[in-house]
């Protein structure tokens, strides 16, 4: 799907450009963020398609538990704090390219979301386009907390895809805590 | 462990805090053997630099011998002399692959990268100890520092030389060969620098290396202005002399073919346009940087010359001469330290005895005594030339 004829030779539609629709969501709260890893695209694929390997780039996704094909169940810290569960069923799996989720009837949260994966015109490995959209569990007042907590969509997603290329290109998430990766004095004047 | 922490303007101390461990497969921890004070430290002692944190450890200019390494470390082990280059660099990424390691794009944590995305457009790369900004990476004034992506960045040292000959490899030598670099020397340019402190002298020693014909140095402290006087540089006081007149002068009216500036964003003097901008920096809001330095590199580089930035700037800067710039058609380049890029190479100059790196240390202090020297190094510039403090 390239009539500008530079997007790609992966011959994959990107939602993202393509259907407005996509990247709306039906959810509050809703983001989008790409990023240019430096590995190969099924690879990329292959590891993200395990959603066992959610874990170890997300921050709010504390735990996954795959219960068959396209079912898993996730463990989601909660803006205000606590725990939410929601069942995600992959709604569509284009391997190599593209993978959409949803939550099913039953779970705490409604959410959806699609990475796409399309391999750089120009050699400079894959194009990783990331969607989330939910609506936060108490509403406004939830997208408030939420933002402040640091845990707004926008702010999700521009952090765990950073977190998902680092751990890609170095095999290691990047960490300055407090205090094992990082010591540091307490605060005096 | 014992490490020098920030803890507000002019305010530094050394603290007992917790020793860093091992917390990715590719960290080493370095028992730290040798460290320094950098100019740019002094930005953060001067709170000019944002994203600062009461209790941070600074320092990131290190070496010292290899304590742990973590389990996909397979360059180094434990008892390796190594330097570590102050940026955080993966060896991964599309800009490392590229020959940018200061623009790496892993090295700041997922979490600390959004308030330079928003400050400049993109996240910046980590360093050690400087700000959270920069990833918010515990320094190498301490007893022990950290090391992530440790088989990327830190160069091995040959036994039986001192630390003192190769420490300045994890800044300031590849900072000054850098920014000599970037002038683009051809053999016989005349290369004027402003600022004698360490990096300026190193730029200075750089570029006679790289076959300048004439090195113009610029500083208003005696004891610096010496120091770049017996490194083969013709000096200017700017408070004996109108610095553009007399480089016209010494060049009979062409300019020099680069000028670089390795002064930075608190630049001295009192010229009217630097009074002005201390006042604004000083609100934080109408000015954050003083620029002057650069505006008088731009007037006084020889038309179609190229201008060199290895000097710090951290926010705006007020009456930038665009129009000089462009109707001069001059070439700017700038930008943090591609250390990495340069270790090799420079560590052989030094192993060859092609380049002194140690002419510039004028104290030694204990880490003990690292607050003092963060005092003098800021108040005696004159005397204070370069400190090297020891850990252990």
């Amino acid at each position: 799907m390239s009539d500008n004829g530079l997007s790609t030779d992966a011959e994959v539609a990107s939602p993202a450009f393509v259907d407005k629709k996509n990247v709306d969501g039906e959810h509050s709260a809703t983001s989008i963020r790409a990023a240019l890893i430096n590995r190969p695209r099924s690879e990329l694929y292959a590891f993200w398609r395990d959603f066992n390997n959610l874990p170890a780039f997300t921050e709010n996704v504390r735990a996954v538990e795959v219960v068959d094909a396209t079912r898993s169940r996730w463990t989601i810290a909660a803006p205000g704090g606590g725990d939410v569960d929601l069942e995600s069923e992959i709604t569509e799996d284009r391997p190599d390219e593209y993978i959409a989720w949803r939550s099913t009837e039953g779970s705490d949260i409604d959410h959806e979301g699609w990475i796409e994966f399309r391999d750089n015109a120009f050699g400079r490995g894959t194009e990783v386009r990331v969607f989330i959209s939910y609506d936060p569990p108490a509403g406004a007042l939830g997208k408030v907390v939420a933002k402040v907590m640091q845990r707004e969509p926008r702010i999700q997603a521009r952090r765990e895809l950073r977190r998902f290329k680092q751990l890609m290109e170095t095999g290691e998430v990047s960490t300055s805590r407090v205090p094992d990766a990082a010591p540091r004095a307490a605060r005096h004047f | 462990m014992r490490a020098l922490t920030w803890h507000g303007k002019h305010n530094v101390q050394v603290d007992t805090v917790p020793d860093p461990q091992i917390v990715n497969p590719r960290d080493a921890i370095i028992k730290i053997t040798a460290t320094a004070i950098c100019g740019s430290d002094l930005h953060l002692y001067d709170s000019m630099i944002p994203g600062m944190s009461n209790g941070d450890i600074l320092g990131h200019e290190f070496m010292g011998v290899v304590e742990e390494v973590g389990p996909a470390n397979t360059t180094l082990k434990r008892g390796d002399r190594v330097v570590v280059p102050f940026v955080i660099a993966c060896g991964k990424c599309f800009f490392c692959d590229h020959k940018m390691p200061a623009a790496c794009d892993n090295s700041n944590p997922a979490e600390k990268a959004d308030a330079s995305e928003i400050a400049y457009g993109y996240a910046m790369t980590g360093a050690f100890g400087y700000s959270h900004l920069t990833g918010g990476y515990a320094g190498g004034q301490a007893e022990y520092a950290r090391v992530p992506y440790s088989d990327y960045g830190p160069i091995k040292i040959p036994d039986g030389i001192e630390d003192e000959r190769v420490l300045f490899l994890s800044d300031i030598f590849p900072t000054g060969w850098m920014a000599a670099e970037n002038a683009q020397i051809k053999p016989g340019d005349t290369v004027a620098i402003w600022g004698c402190g360490p990096v300026g002298l190193f730029a200075i020693k750089s570029a006679i290396l790289m076959g300048a014909g004439r090195v113009i140095a610029i500083d208003h402290h005696p004891r610096r202005l010496e120091l770049a006087r017996q490194n083969g540089a013709e000096v200017l006081n700017y408070h004996e002399v109108k610095v553009r007149e007399a480089l016209m002068e010494m060049t009979a009216g062409i300019g020099p073919d680069s000028c670089i500036d390795a002064v930075g964003m608190e630049a001295h003097g009192f010229s009217p346009d630097n009074m002005v901008d201390a006042i604004k920096q000083e609100t934080k809001i109408l000015g954050t940087d003083r620029p002057h330095v650069l505006r008088e590199t731009i007037m006084a580089v020889r038309k179609g010359g190229t201008v060199s930035v290895p000097g710090v700037y951290g926010g705006f800067a007020d009456k930038w001469p665009i129009g000089a710039f462009m109707e001069k058609g001059l070439t700017l380049k700038t930008g943090q330290t591609h250390v990495q890029n340069y270790l090799p190479d420079l560590l052989q100059l030094i192993l060859d005895g092609k380049i002194d790196t140690t002419d510039l240390i004028s104290h030694r202090l204990p880490l003990e005594q690292a607050a003092e020297g963060y005092k003098n190094f800021k108040e005696k510039q004159n005397e204070w030339t370069k400190v090297v403090l020891l850990p252990h």
